[in-house]
């Protein structure tokens, strides 16, 4: 069983739903990734997604769009953050670490070769924002044969058919996401979004996890009570944004994923 | 050699969907309501309906004897999308898919726009059917092209600024893509060139093909014969896209795509995908030549031409390119500045900064060419719009 399966069987024992905090890598710097992912673990989650940052991220709202720039301007490639993997793993951390990342900076990597490295840091998985199941072919034979999950994506436009066969050409879990609109802290949760969790639910066995636009604890308990597992991305992003390259950055960041990680409990 | 994608939205190696998933059902949907309208004879005799009574179509060949004279070789021949009401070929896609838009029962659209050109056009059709209308444009662009963030107003159309990345054309297509990701259910998005995610590239050539569908017959008319040449500006390609489509079958007929080279060969200096270093990746949703760094992000481009000033280009330009049917090729800013003027002296025809770019090349190589030789120029838009920017550009404003 892969090291995410691992963190949602564990939650799901614990009858609670697992906590996946989002964060740019070489925000502000790739030193500091590898404090902050330390810290969200000390915090409280269950797995981390570490985004590539992308010069062109339309998927993403204006605190991942700052966080992005904020990252290239520090000087991260995508091999820095796979070093950086491998420094938190060198550490000792075993929490799951996914990849978020958008084609392009893959493709200039060479897929191959970035399935390999990245396995080899010790990554868990890939998540692509601009991916459909219909370009996979691309990717998944070559993250797939290296050992890596790679997470389907679910939107509340998808048919039912679609999320089928998304989440049997997927592993580790299966990221809903809630609402249609970009990244980003909304101030309420999408009225249907119930309805499409319950519906992803009975389309697959693999876990469901809720992302986009959850960032207070109360909207953590409310989703925490329907799917397997809850992401919250640019509230922490937010964070970082305002505390910046300090020492108290990781602090700071697990002070503030701890409310958002015990919410998950029932 | 074939033409058009494959099912999958596929020109060769080039094209595809990579897309946020959310966008997969509006895509399929777009794609839906392309293909059943291409069959409707209703949605065919309304288009050709305002594209004559409204548009101004068909626009004229000219023949342009005095620029021709200059030069001392062979014949140039403009294509006159200068004279399409907005000023513009834009106007050709843009009525296509608000039509769609209106089909598909969709109340809004929103666009992007560089020069401005696309924007006004599709301001203006929204205008015309009764649609909510935003356009997103990047602050640079703005404030270069002025006179077109008025008349986008005047007509009703919102126009968004955008701050964020190179405020450029490829910062208000990501802009677009936000808005639409969030909007899907009431809004189509009326994306302006022959880019982005299928079916895009396929919907924007199919509307533009009546360029090169027009200027087929009146070439043959005028001269009983084919042109040698075929000179087209390449941005995103829509306007090169929307000429070729008639001419590349005939394989005698030579066509040459022309890039902006800018001020220079580095980075950040031109947008010269094809001549000027690029190499193939994915932005804006389809696999395509980009102007990319080693590690896949986008370079900065620059043009005096905020048309051209994006660092991708279409699919099936790529395709074009790599199988040698079209040869693309790159003009600087000060060559296109010269034929800016040149046309507007030898003729009293004022082009597009774009489209003077493919004036340029027509220039270049015109005067080893025999008399008898012909070459066809799509002159893909009028220059009134570029005024203030060149009077800046060469120091007469500030």
């Amino acid at each position: 069983m892969s090291r995410i399966s691992e963190a949602f069987t564990r939650a799901r024992k614990e009858r609670r739903a697992a906590f996946i905090a989002y964060v740019t890598a070489g925000d502000p710097t790739l030193d500091r990734t590898v404090e902050v992912v330390q810290a969200l673990r000390r915090g409280g989650a269950d797995l981390v997604e570490l985004g590539i940052p992308c010069s062109d991220p339309i998927a993403d709202g204006p605190s991942n769009q700052a966080a992005a720039e904020r990252a290239l301007a520090s000087g991260t490639t995508p091999r820095g953050v796979l070093e950086t993997v491998a420094a938190i793993r060198s550490r000792g951390e075993d929490i799951p670490i996914v990849l978020f990342t958008y084609a392009n900076p893959v493709l200039a990597y060479g897929v191959e070769e970035f399935a390999r490295d990245a396995r080899a840091a010790g990554a868990d998985g890939v998540l692509f924002t601009d991916v459909p199941v219909e370009e996979l072919e691309l990717f998944g034979p070559a993250l797939g044969a290296a050992g890596l999950d790679v997470v389907p994506l679910a939107a509340p436009t998808s048919s039912r058919e679609r999320i089928k066969t998304a989440a049997r050409r997927g592993r580790g879990f299966l990221y809903l996401v809630s609402r249609a609109g970009v990244t980003g802290a909304r101030a309420d949760l999408a009225p249907e979004l119930e309805a499409s969790i319950r519906t992803a639910r009975k389309l697959t066995k693999l876990p469901v996890a809720v992302g986009f636009g959850i960032s207070t604890p109360r909207q953590v308990a409310r989703v925490a009570r329907l799917a397997h597992g809850v992401v919250v991305g640019s509230a922490i992003v937010d964070r970082i944004a305002v505390v910046g390259d300090s020492d108290r950055l990781a602090e700071v960041v697990q002070t503030f994923v701890a409310p958002l990680a015990r919410a998950c409990r029932p | 050699m074939k033409t058009g994608p494959d099912r999958r939205g596929y020109y060769g190696a080039y094209g595809g969907v990579f897309v946020p998933e959310t966008l997969m059902a509006p895509l399929a949907e777009l794609e839906r309501a392309f293909v059943r309208a291409r069959k409707d004879r209703t949605f065919g005799a309304r288009l050709a309906e305002l594209q004559a009574t409204f548009a101004g179509r068909p626009t004229p060949l000219f023949r342009a004897r005095r620029l021709s004279a200059r030069l001392g070789g062979a014949q140039i021949w403009l294509k006159r999308e200068d004279l399409c009401h907005t000023g513009s070929h834009k106007i050709n896609n843009a009525l296509g898919q608000a039509l769609l838009a209106r089909q598909m029962g969709k109340s809004r659209v929103i666009a992007e726009t560089g020069a401005g050109q696309h924007g006004v056009a599709v301001a203006t059709v929204a205008a015309l059917l009764g649609l909510e209308c935003r356009v997103y444009m990047g602050v640079e662009d703005m404030r270069r092209q002025r006179p077109n963030v008025d008349r986008m107003e005047l007509m009703g159309a919102e126009v968004v600024p955008v701050d964020s990345g190179s405020r450029t054309l490829k910062d208000a297509i990501n802009e677009a893509l936000r808005d639409w990701v969030t909007n899907v259910r009431t809004t189509h998005y009326v994306l302006g060139s022959v880019l982005g995610p299928h079916p895009f590239p396929m919907i924007v050539r199919e509307f533009q093909s009546v360029i090169g569908q027009e200027v087929f017959s009146q070439f043959r008319k005028q001269t009983r014969g084919l042109p040698d040449l075929v000179v087209a500006c390449v941005g995103g390609g829509s306007n090169a896209a929307g000429i070729f489509s008639a001419f590349i079958a005939h394989e005698r007929v030579r066509l040459v795509g022309v890039e902006a080279g800018g001020r220079g060969e580095g980075a950040g200096e031109h947008a010269a995908r094809f001549a000027g270093g690029g190499s193939p990746g994915v932005l804006h949703g389809t696999y395509t030549w980009l102007l990319q760094d080693a590690h896949g992000q986008i370079q900065p481009t620059h043009s005096i031409s905020a048309g051209m000033d994006y660092p991708a280009v279409g699919p099936e330009h790529a395709m074009w390119r790599d199988a040698g049917r079209v040869s693309y090729t790159k003009v600087s800013d000060a060559e296109a500045l010269e034929a800016f003027r040149m046309l507007s002296e030898t003729e009293g025809i004022i082009p597009a900064l774009e489209s003077a770019h493919a004036v340029a090349y027509a220039a270049q190589v015109a005067p080893a060419m025999p008399l008898k030789a012909n070459i066809l120029v799509n002159l893909s838009g009028r220059g009134d719009k570029d005024l203030e920017e060149v009077a800046r550009v060469e120091g007469r404003a500030p």
